[in-house]
Parts: structure tokens; C-alpha cells; sequence
């Protein structure tokens, strides 16, 4: 049986199991009509677990959030950090999901499973970030990994879509199999699997062995396969190209912040005693996601490719936090993940209004002229990609405002630098997105705008782009909560 | 003292009415978007007048101060106050504005809705930049202005328009960047973000030189100083007229203000030890453009160098320390946008009309528009820096300060004198005289009503400079002075004490 303490600790992920599953009969029995239910039914049940993660009677249970509270012996925590990640990662798989209808009812491929895939890749994110024991990080990362790969092969009958979901498969095995190496070892040579225990034998100088590093390696290199930092970044172009445009938003955000919770807690939380060893492994990954991610995306001219590599850059931006480490580290990376999962959803959106003739398309010259004939979304792109670039008074610009802060804050001066100068390199291509619809003549009329799922993805991410620059406090105030419950 | 936020109200009420065109007007409505920016724009220059006639000209500190607190967890705050220096700087981004849409609805016949929005929130962001007394708020506005500039350029620009908007867009965004950097590592080393609490604050030398590179690269970008003004020809050129007046007459004006705010009045002791670099680049600025200009045949692109060759004299005299220096950049400033935007003003007028810049395509236009030939003749010799006109009073300062620094800065200086009256006489005479033999030329007519109403503020402020500087001079004389023996005292610096007192010459 479960006990009562640890029903309550993971509450808001036992409603999305259940309601999981009662998709999954709901969409086996009345197959595709129901398609459209079910997903808003997945979006209730993500609003309905966001609002248990905070509501009062559990959080009174859990004293009011002060203190990590421990689940399933100690597989399974919950603190304020979980708490917030989860909430993000809610919104934006719900946010995904919206984006889903008007794609798949045109492209045709409306099956039920969709939804219930999201679900279970969701209910698998949040065990990743609440996972405080190698084996509920194994089991909550494969959990999100194994629907990511179904969604990125959704659209069977197209080549593209096929190949990117069995490049993913084939590179996410791989990468599952570098983790479980990784684990094994550091279990064999510290003899635990636990967060707790293995912080505590570092504080306390009994976990000195060679191989305990060596597994942290492996895993390392795994989670930053997860993250698509440089140098496991390969499938990630790719992959965000072949997959159906609603699964690629949906992979820009919620998982990469789940993989990032997750690599935060393994490197601040057990790892944090081999700091000196990490450091430089992350410090790499970093630089090199910066760079590469601003260069290699100069020549690009897929817009899904684009912001592929915009997404390794913002990766490279988002490990500074975690080598800033402490409190003011973890939240830079929270603030910059919430902005920047906001504005990659909002430039998806923009993407799926890009359909000519009954057929989507996904180039940079396929914008031509948008500010002439669709002059909205025009602006939205505007600020998203003003955003993205950093560029004040978007909000984009206070990420990497915080980001950077923090960073000089902790003496990382040469990083710093290194990530201002490739944000200007990012800027190019964020301008030309800016140039082709503004500068260059309209190449024809778009088709019809999508329903209003659509358009309320982009209504919130622009707004919110402009609204976090005015009110910044409720975020800055929230993530700082999510920070202080981190690690004690 | 009044309870009136006037300094938000100045700078949000441009923005306020972009969105109102933004939203209530229509597509094709241009008529009344024209008059519904120019009615705005009109409202904060009088809502600035207001504000000069508030400003208390005895008080060296910030004055008209606004604070609220705006993001407690980081200390960021909410804080506007304009003193002596920032206060004309209002003054030109109001004035300029309506001035620009004047041109605007003569110049800008596609889009207008959306130029005339551009405009207003680049009013918006100007003003934001001078009255802000927070670092982060500062480069927000500073860096914010990008956005309008670059679409105002690549959208309504000339044939090379998207390679102008991406230089002028990724040149002055890298050196914005790294002065973000600098401002991180203020912000750590002093607490607070509140620029007035970094006046006066020592700083640690090693860390100032530093800090000091930093801002020179955004600064000496933005002003532009040699060698990095390559950007400038081009978004000039490109520009559309109202596009380059803006630009030359407030954004170069905030390398010059940035340098005086923050490389004087932050790190002094860091300016005195590189002021040897800047001048050296100002005065190979100064000649090396002028030089430039000589053999240009487009001739926005002459009055882009000379643009440069002028915000030379502005570093010179700032970085001569002495009050003769200090006062001389910032006459030179004043004088320079109103010339300097007239004579965009002008390239526009004939712009508009044959729309090609060649030099070459016109000639004798004295006997065909003898009221554009005059308007003409009086910036260009305003330029020039003849006597009775803004710009003698500026740079015959800055050249003293020169001087007084140093004798071969003055003598290198009056040589960049010459030439510019060289090209500036050249470019006139080729313009205006010789025979008019052209049929297009003959064809033009000469300027009209709306085009004199351009002129006129401009005109009339150049002579008023000219004749009684000291109009201009006692609002920003204290402020100026009081900076200036601020920076002696820090930097223990009292050899050039000024030995001339003179408030016009």
C-alpha cells in the first residue's frame, strides 16, 4: 500500500497516471473522433495537477514547502525547485498541445494517441525533475524518452518524420545506455544510488574513488545528449526538422527544461562535491553550444533547423547557471528557461501559420513579406525574435540579463564574454527572420490562419514578452521561492 | 517642484501614441496618421518645454527625480532625473521629432502608419535614454532604439538598405554588449543599480581601465570615433532623410553624452589615463574624414563624414579636460544636430525631388531655388564654423580646450577646420553654381511651405547659438562645471585650471 505521505507528495503525478490511462482506454475505444476531447481533457487534467502541486491542504501537508519532502522512501522528492519546474513543464505541454489540433486536422493523422503520448511523456518529466535516486531518474527519464520517440516518428507515412524518430531512438538508446553505465559505476564504487547519501559521503570525504568520477562522466554526457548541449547535439537539427512541427515546439520546451532540472539537481544535489571535476566538462559544453550554436546556425535556412541551433545556444546560456551554482545559479536558470520556453512556443506558433496552398512550409523565405500580408503575425515573429536575440525591451533580454549578472557575479568573466559576443552572432539570424518579413516583397498570400489554438500559443508568448519587461517581479519572486527550497 | 511625473510623461507619451495609431487607425489612413504623429509629437516637445522651464538652473544635481521601486529582489529600480547636461538632450529628441515627421509626410510614401509608429517609439526610447538614472533602464532605452532604427532603415532605406541595417543593427549591438558587461560588473561591485550612487564612487584602478574599455566600445561606436565608424556612412546613406537626421542628431549624441555621464563622471581616473588613445583617435578622426569627404560624390555620404569629422571635436574637447574642452563638446553637440539635420534636410528636399544623392546630377540650382540656395548656404556655413553661426562658437571651444591641453591637438584641429570649410565650400559650389544646364535640375521647385516650417526652428537656433550662446550655455554651465572640478578632484588633476573665463567669444 501507499502510505498516505507519499500519496500526498506525488499527488499532482498520480492524477496525470490515472487520467493517463483513462485516455488511453477512451482513445482505444472510440478511436480518432475523440481525438479532440481527449486532448482538452489532457489539458485539464495538466491544469488540475498544477493546481494540486500548490493547493493549500497539500501544501500545509508538506509545512508549507519550507523543507524537501521525501516520497517513496526517497526516491521521489518534492521542493520548491520540483514544484515550479513542474508547473512550467505543465503549462508548456499544455501550450503544445494546443498548438497540435489545427496541424494534424489539416495534415490529416489525427489519432487519439497523441494526446495520451503527451501525457505520459509528461507524467515521465515530472518524475525527472523530482527524481532525487538514480533509479527514479532512470524510470522517469525513459518514461518521457519513450513517448518523445513515438511523437517525433508521428507522421508515419512521411520519410522525413520516420527518420527522425528512429535517429532519435537509435542516439536516445545510445545515450540511455551511457547513463545506466554511468550509474552502475558510480553505484559500484559508492555503493548508493541515493541523492542524499552520496551528498552526504562527499561533505564527508568517505567517497574519494576515481570511479565514482568516471560514472558522473557518463552520466554527464548522457544528460547533455538529453539537453542537446555541444558535442551531443547531433540529432537535434534533424530531429526538430523531421518531426511534425506541433512535437518540435513541444520538444524545444517542456523536455529540454525537464532534462535541465534534472542535470541541475544531479550536478548541485549528489555531484555537488565534485564540483572541481564538473566544472570544467560543463564549462565546455557551455562554450561550445554557445559558439556552435550561433555559427552553425548563421547557414541555416530551415526555420525549425534555425531554431534547433538557437536551442543548443540557449543551452550553452542556460549551463552558465549551472556553473554559477547555489541559489542565485539555479534561479538565472529558471528565470531564463521560463522566457525562453515562452518564446520558442510563440515562434512554433508563428511557423504553423505558414502554410500556403493546404501544405505547411518551414523556410526562412517562406516569411517574405509577412509584415504586407498577415502584418500580426508579422509582429509577433518581431518580438519573439527581438526576444530571443536579447534585445531590450523584450524579455529575452532579461534572461540573459540575469544569466550574465549572475555569472560575473561568480568571477566567470571570460565566460561571460564569450556568451555576449555569440549572442551578437545569434542576432544575425534572428535578424534576418526580422529582414525577410519586413525588408523582402510578399511571395503570396498565406492560407487562412489555424483555429484559435494557435493563436492564443502566439497571443501569450508575445504578450508575456513585453508583459515580463514590465511587471518582471512576479517571476523574478517566484523562481527566487523555487531557488531557496533548492538543496537545504 | 511639482508631484507631476513629467519626465515619464515626456518620455511615454510618444509611445503611447504609437499605440494609439497602432491601433485605431487604419491600413490606408495615412492622412491621419501623419496628424495624429505629429499632434503627439508636438504634445511632449511642449510637455519638454514645460520641463526646461521646471529645471532649476542653480542646482548642479538631479533634478525633476521620479523613484519607484521596480524589481526589489535585484535592486533595480525605477529612477528618472535629468540635470544640466541631460536637459538639452530632451530638448533636441523633441525637437527633432516633429521635425522628422514634417519630413516624413513628404518623403515616405509607402508604409506611412508604420513610419510614423517607428518614429514615435524611437522618440520614446531617446528620451528614455537621456532622463534615466538606472543602469539597467538605461540600456534597455540605449539598446531599444535599435530596433526602430533598423527597421526604419532596412524598411524604408535605399537601394542597399539591408546591408546598412545589419551593420548599423550588429555593429553597435556588439559594442552594447560588452558595456552590458561592464554594467554587471558596477552593478556587483557597487550593490545597486542607481547610476547616481556610481558618481563619485571609486572604483578600483586596475578594474576602471577595464570598465573604461568596455564603455569606450559602445560609445565609440555610437559616436562614432575613428576606427569605428564605418557603419556610419552607410545607415546614413541608406537611411531615409528623417532616418538620417534622427540618427545624426540624437544617436551620435549618445556616444558624447554616454562618454561625459559615464567615462567622466564614473571612472575618471580611467579616462585620464587613456584620454592620450581617445584624442589621438579623434584627431586622426578629424582629419581622416575630412579627408574622406573631400572625394565623396554622393553627398549624404559627404555630410555622414563630415558628421564624424565634427563628433571628433566632441571627444577632443571632453577628453582636453578643462572647462573650455567640456563647455566646446557641448556646443559642439547642440550646434551639430541642428546643422547637421538641416543639411540632411536639405540633401532630403532635392532627394525627394530627383531622388539621386550624385553630386555630379545637380549644378546651378542658386538661379532656380534661391530660397533653398540660401537656406543651404546658411548650415553649410554654420558647418563651416563661421563666426555669428552655432558652429564657430562650438568648435572654436573645443579647439581652445585643444589647446590648452596641448598646442599640436589645437594646430591638428584648426587643420581639420580648414578642410571641412574646404568641403563644405567645394560641395556648394558645386551644387549651386556653375550653369544651370540640367532639364530635371531646372524643372525643380523651389522649397514650399511645409519644407520652410522644417527649416525655420532649425535656422533660427543655429544663429541664437551663434550670436547669444549663453541662452543655451547657463542651463548646462553649472552642471558642466561642477563635473568638471568633480573630475579634477578625483583624478588630481589641477593643471589645466581654466585661465580663460569667458562665456562667448
Amino acid at each position: 500500500m501507499i502510505n498516505p505521505q507519499t500519496f500526498m507528495v506525488a499527488l499532482p503525478e498520480i492524477l496525470i497516471a490515472l487520467m493517463g490511462l483513462l485516455c488511453l482506454i477512451l482513445a482505444a475505444a472510440c478511436g480518432p473522433r475523440v481525438t479532440r476531447h481527449i486532448g482538452i481533457l489532457a489539458i485539464a487534467t495538466f491544469a488540475l495537477a498544477g493546481f494540486l502541486l500548490f493547493c493549500h491542504f497539500r501544501m500545509r501537508f508538506l509545512l508549507n514547502g519550507a523543507l524537501p519532502v521525501y516520497g517513496f522512501g526517497t526516491q521521489f522528492v518534492d521542493d520548491s525547485f520540483a514544484r515550479y519546474v513542474k508547473a512550467v513543464i505543465l503549462g508548456a505541454s499544455a501550450l503544445s498541445l494546443l498548438l497540435s489540433w489545427s496541424y494534424f486536422e489539416k495534415d490529416g493523422d489525427h489519432r487519439p494517441e497523441y494526446p495520451v503520448l503527451i501525457i505520459f511523456a509528461t507524467l515521465g518529466m515530472m518524475l525527472m525533475a523530482s527524481a532525487s535516486n538514480f533509479i527514479s531518474l532512470y524510470v522517469g527519464l525513459e518514461l518521457q524518452s519513450l513517448p518523445l520517440y513515438v511523437l517525433a516518428a508521428f507522421r508515419r507515412d512521411t520519410l522525413k518524420s520516420s527518420e527522425a524518430g528512429l535517429k532519435y531512438f537509435a542516439l536516445g538508446a545510445l545515450s540511455s545506455g551511457l547513463l545506466l553505465y554511468g550509474v552502475s559505476l558510480i553505484y559500484g564504487f559508492a555503493g548508493t544510488t541515493d541523492f542524499v547519501s552520496l551528498a552526504i559521503g562527499f561533505r564527508d570525504h568517505t567517497l574519494i574513488h576515481p570511479g565514482v568520477v568516471v560514472g558522473m562522466v557518463f552520466v554527464c554526457a548522457a544528460l547533455a545528449f538529453k539537453l542537446s548541449g555541444v558535442p551531443f547535439h547531433m540529432w537535434a537539427p534533424d530531429v526538430y526538422e523531421g518531426a511534425p512541427t506541433p512535437v518540435t515546439a513541444f520538444f524545444a520546451s517542456a523536455p529540454k527544461l525537464a532534462a535541465l532540472a534534472l542535470f541541475t539537481r544531479f550536478l548541485l544535489e549528489p555531484m555537488n562535491g565534485l564540483a572541481s571535476q564538473w566544472h570544467q566538462i560543463v564549462f565546455f559544453i557551455s562554450v561550445a553550444s554557445m559558439l556552435w550554436g550561433a555559427f552553425a546556425g548563421l547557414v541555416q535556412s530551415n526555420l525549425k533547423r534555425l531554431l534547433a541551433y538557437s536551442s543548443i545556444a540557449n543551452v550553452g546560456y542556460l549551463l552558465v547557471g549551472i556553473l554559477v551554482g547555489g541559489k542565485a545559479g539555479v534561479q538565472v536558470i529558471l528565470i531564463y528557461f521560463t522566457i525562453y520556453a515562452l518564446n520558442t512556443l510563440g515562434a512554433f506558433a508563428v511557423i504553423l501559420c505558414l502554410r500556403r496552398n493546404g501544405k505547411s512550409t518551414e523556410e526562412i523565405t517562406d516569411l517574405s513579406g509577412l509584415s504586407k500580408t498577415n502584418p500580426v503575425v508579422a509582429l509577433v515573429m518581431t518580438v519573439l525574435m527581438f526576444s530571443m536575440a536579447g534585445v531590450p525591451p523584450m524579455a529575452g533580454f532579461f534572461g540573459k540579463y540575469f544569466v550574465f549578472l549572475s555569472a560575473i557575479d561568480a568571477g566567470l568573466v571570460p565566460l561571460t564574454i564569450i556568451g555576449v559576443l555569440s549572442s551578437v552572432v545569434t542576432a544575425y539570424y534572428y535578424l534576418r527572420i526580422v529582414k525577410v518579413m519586413y525588408f523582402d516583397e510578399p511571395i503570396g498570400v498565406l492560407d487562412p490562419l489555424p483555429d484559435w489554438g494557435v493563436k492564443t500559443v502566439m497571443a501569450i508568448s508575445s504578450l508575456s514578452m513585453i508583459g515580463i519587461t514590465i511587471m518582471p517581479s512576479p517571476l523574478i519572486d517566484q523562481t527566487l521561492k523555487a531557488a531557496r527550497g533548492f538543496i537545504g | 517642484m511639482t508631484s507631476f511625473p513629467i519626465l515619464s510623461a515626456v518620455t511615454f507619451v510618444p509611445l503611447l501614441g504609437a499605440l494609439l495609431i497602432a491601433l485605431f487607425v487604419g491600413k490606408d489612413n495615412n492622412k491621419l496618421a501623419q496628424n495624429i504623429a505629429l499632434f503627439i509629437s508636438l504634445v511632449t516637445f511642449a510637455l519638454s518645454c514645460w520641463m526646461l522651464q521646471q529645471f532649476d538652473v542653480a542646482q548642479t544635481a538631479f533634478q525633476l527625480v521620479e523613484r519607484f521601486v521596480w524589481i526589489p529582489t535585484f535592486n533595480i529600480a525605477y529612477i528618472k532625473g535629468i540635470d544640466g547636461i541631460s536637459v538639452w538632450f530632451v530638448m533636441i529628441s523633441t525637437l527633432l521629432t516633429p521635425i522628422c515627421i514634417l519630413s516624413g509626410i513628404g518623403g515616405v510614401h509607402k508604409r506611412v502608419k508604420e513610419f510614423m509608429i517607428a518614429l514615435l517609439v524611437l522618440e520614446s526610447m531617446m528620451i528614455g535614454v537621456f532622463t534615466t538614472l538606472d543602469f539597467v533602464l538605461f540600456y534597455l532605452f540605449f539598446e531599444g532604439i535599435l530596433i526602430p532604427m533598423f527597421l526604419i532603415i532596412g524598411i524604408w532605406g535605399g537601394e542597399k538598405r539591408t546591408y546598412a541595417a545589419y551593420k548599423f543593427f550588429l555593429y553597435t549591438f556588439l559594442g552594447s554588449v560588452l558595456m552590458l558587461v561592464a554594467i554587471f560588473a558596477m552593478v556587483i561591485q557597487v550593490g545597486t543599480t542607481d547610476m547616481t550612487a556610481m558618481i563619485g564612487y571609486k572604483f578600483p584602478p586596475q578594474m576602471a581601465m577595464w570598465l573604461f574599455l568596455a564603455f569606450f566600445a559602445s560609445f565609440a561606436v555610437k559616436t562614432p570615433m575613428f576606427p569605428f565608424h564605418t557603419w556610419l556612412p552607410y545607415a546614413h546613406v541608406e537611411a531615409p532623410t528623417a532616418g538620417s537626421v534622427i540618427l545624426a542628431g540624437v544617436l551620435l549624441k549618445m556616444g558624447g553624452y554616454g562618454f561625459i555621464r559615464i567615462a567622466i563622471q564614473m571612472l575618471p581616473q580611467a579616462s585620464h589615463t587613456f584620454a592620450p588613445l581617445v584624442i589621438g583617435l579623434s584627431l586622426i578622426g578629424i582629419i581622416y574624414t575630412s579627408l574622406v569627404a573631400l572625394a565623396q560624390t554622393d553627398m549624404k555620404k559627404l555630410i555622414a563624414y563630415s558628421s564624424v569629422a565634427h563628433m571628433g571635436y566632441v571627444t577632443l574637447g571632453i577628453f582636453s579636460f578643462n572647462e573650455q574642452g567640456f563647455d566646446g563638446a557641448m556646443m559642439v553637440m547642440l550646434s551639430h544636430t541642428f546643422v547637421a539635420a538641416a543639411l540632411f534636410l536639405c540633401v532630403g528636399v532635392v532627394y525627394d525631388r530627383m531622388h539621386t544623392r550624385e553630386i555630379a546630377r545637380y549644378g546651378g540650382m542658386a538661379t532656380n531655388m534661391p530660397k533653398y540656395a540660401l537656406v543651404f548656404m546658411l548650415f553649410m556655413l554654420a558647418s563651416v564654423g563661421l563666426p555669428g553661426t552655432s558652429g564657430f562658437v562650438g568648435e572654436f571651444l573645443a579647439m581652445q580646450g585643444a589647446f590648452l591641453a596641448n598646442s599640436w591637438y589645437g594646430l591638428i584641429a584648426a587643420l581639420g577646420m580648414v578642410l571641412g570649410a574646404a568641403y563644405m565650400l567645394w560641395l556648394y559650389r558645386r551644387l549651386f553654381y556653375g550653369t544651370l544646364d540640367k532639364d530635371d535640375v531646372r524643372a525643380m521647385p523651389d522649397l514650399n511651405a511645409r519644407e520652410i516650417t522644417m527649416f525655420a526652428p532649425l535656422l533660427i537656433l543655429v544663429l541664437w547659438i551663434g550670436i547669444h550662446p549663453s541662452t543655451f550655455r547657463s542651463i548646462y554651465a553649472p552642471t558642466l562645471e561642477k563635473a568638471l572640478s568633480d573630475f579634477q578632484v578625483q583624478t588630481g588633476d589641477q593643471s589645466q585650471n581654466a585661465q580663460f573665463q569667458g562665456d562667448t567669444p
